[in-house]
């Protein structure tokens, strides 16, 4: 027998999901396992798949942001925001400074709750449920923050072609300013804690381990690229709203293992609660919304960085007040597929940690389903093949 | 149900989370009421992680054609009686996604459903209540 078929042979096959408890969303992960070693990994999704892209085109320029707030309940600001910077890309104006101001506190205070969430379900993974409850517990003065501002715990409504939807009054500031002081106190807390922590330290370092080449080769983004050393922020790099105006770093941490993506998430809250208070005191007045007429024919892409790296929208308008083709793509897109590199060689235990450590959102992800009685699918050439055909097809009606 | 079955059930249920297609909104304020703010596990109730051992079926999201056929076998699974708690607009009426070629429609076509709790998402407290609510129909 050789060596090859022997290795074949030891090989089990661990299913996780697709309901189960490690994760609240339905994925289906297949482990291949050589005794505790896992070897490879097979994921399959669709659970999840809503069809966005098939309703946007249905509503109005001003519904459209309170479809795409859906796609995600973590990332409900990340996604109208980028929706309404492909709208404005495409109508040419731009919004007024009060606005960007506005996007860019809302933004960065969906960073803070969305790192505290993974914080506390990284705890919840490892087994110390401790740290599971006390940075859901500080997330609470976050999302008591959104309810102030936006009248929602989620999903804010803030963003709409040309500005905000609601302002943040002179009586809200110190209360915001006085929830980010407790934010940053426990946020502290908290990285002093998990990173002198044996046991934490023990089950986060030098696990799932991303390089560099691997991160650049399968295009992650966002904490789980500057985690392995990429240092690659749409926030800095392409800056929208209010982001060249206030002072701020970017976090890169070379190591590629969880521990780097943890120490990332941290101190990037700091950076965020610095964001917050930097825009807060540097906000104009004036007015929040920029009238638009009409939305002229042509296409619009929005960029902006949302808490798993940058989200990515595009619209095409044919001169209605109906998008012509709206095309979403997620960060957990790429930082998924990259699961199955960090995975490779750790064993079973370690498995359901990397696999959660790039914060994966599946209800982002599954913009593309394909299945036949709920068994048979497409596969990706042809999934390809269907798509380069749509695009052929598109190119024969509208020309161009 | 024998009377002391059903004490124990009023008592301390067990709730299993099924989400179907959400968008993770319902899902995460479900997380929510096990954390130190709302804190549900002092009225008896616990996550649990099969179905086989749930009372109570806390079901968030828009049902579509691939989680269909797992929902229904999450919901055989349970041991009879076993509540079914619609959480979210999206459980109740399909929501935003009643246009979706996706979407199969709300839950009570398919599943009895004992309590809605619309809200996009509801609110922790309108959750508890929700649940309690369920409970007195006992």
């Amino acid at each position: 027998m050789s060596e090859e078929q022997k290795s074949t042979k030891s090989r089990r096959i661990v299913p996780i999901g697709p309901y189960h408890p490690l994760q609240e969303e339905p994925e289906f992960f297949k482990l291949i396992v050589e005794g505790e070693k896992v070897v490879d990994l097979e994921i399959n999704l669709g659970y999840n798949h809503r069809g966005h892209e098939f309703i946007s085109p249905e509503l109005t320029y001003d519904q459209v942001p309170f479809l795409v707030e859906r796609i995600c309940g973590i990332c409900s600001n990340s996604h109208p925001f980028a929706t309404v910077l492909a709208i404005e890309d495409c109508a040419g104006i731009k919004p007024p400074a009060r606005a960007d101001y506005i996007r860019t506190v809302i933004q960065e205070l969906e960073r803070i709750h969305s790192h505290l969430l993974w914080l506390g379900l990284a705890g919840h993974f490892v087994g110390y449920n401790t740290v599971w409850m006390w940075a859901w517990k500080y997330r609470e003065y976050v999302l008591q923050v959104f309810e102030m501002i936006t009248g929602n715990r989620n999903h804010y409504a803030m963003n709409k072609p040309g500005g905000v939807r609601r302002d943040i009054t002179r009586e809200q500031i110190p209360e915001i300013e006085k929830a980010m002081d407790v934010v940053e106190k426990k946020v502290w807390m908290l990285t002093n804690a998990v990173l002198d922590d044996p046991v934490m330290r023990a089950r986060l370092e030098g696990v799932g381990i991303l390089t560099k080449e691997q991160a650049i080769a399968y295009a992650t983004t966002g904490p789980t690229s500057r985690a392995s050393g990429v240092p690659w922020d749409v926030r800095r790099d392409e800056p929208h709203a209010a982001y060249d105006l206030v002072p701020w770093d970017v976090i890169v941490f070379p190591e590629g293992d969880v521990l780097a993506k943890t120490k990332v998430r941290l101190l990037e809250m700091i950076e965020s609660v610095r964001i917050i208070r930097e825009c807060l005191k540097a906000l104009p007045d004036g007015p929040i919304q920029a009238r638009i007429d009409e939305i002229p024919p042509g296409e619009g892409i929005g960029r902006t960085e949302a808490p798993r790296g940058e989200v990515f929208h595009y619209i095409r308008s044919d001169g209605s007040n109906r998008p012509l083709r709206h095309k979403i793509r997620a960060p957990s897109f790429m930082n998924i597929a990259s699961n199955v590199v960090a995975v490779r060689g750790g064993s079973i235990a370690d498995a359901a940690l990397t696999l959660a450590a790039v914060d994966p959102c599946y209800c982002c992800t599954e913009r593309m389903a394909a299945f036949e009685d709920g068994k048979q699918k497409f596969t990706w050439q042809e999934l390809l093949r269907l798509s380069w055909q749509k695009t052929e097809r598109l190119k024969e009606k509208y020309g161009k | 149900m024998s009377k002391l079955g059903l004490w124990g059930l009023k008592k301390s249920p067990w709730v299993y989370h099924v989400a179907a297609a959400s968008c993770n909104n319902c899902d995460i304020e479900i997380l929510e009421l096990l954390t130190p703010r709302y804190d549900i596990e002092r009225f008896g109730m616990v996550l649990v992680g099969s179905p086989r051992h749930a009372d109570a079926l806390l079901v968030t999201g828009v049902l579509n054609r691939k989680s269909l056929p797992r929902v229904m076998e999450v919901y055989e699974q349970t041991s009879k009686p076993c509540l079914v708690v619609c959480i979210g607009t999206c459980t109740c009426n399909t929501n935003i996604f009643r246009n979706s070629y996706n979407a199969v429609g709300p839950y009570d076509k398919y599943l009895p459903v004992d309590v809605y709790i619309p809200g996009c998402p509801p609110k922790p407290e309108a959750m508890i209540t929700g649940i309690v609510k369920a409970l007195s129909k006992l």
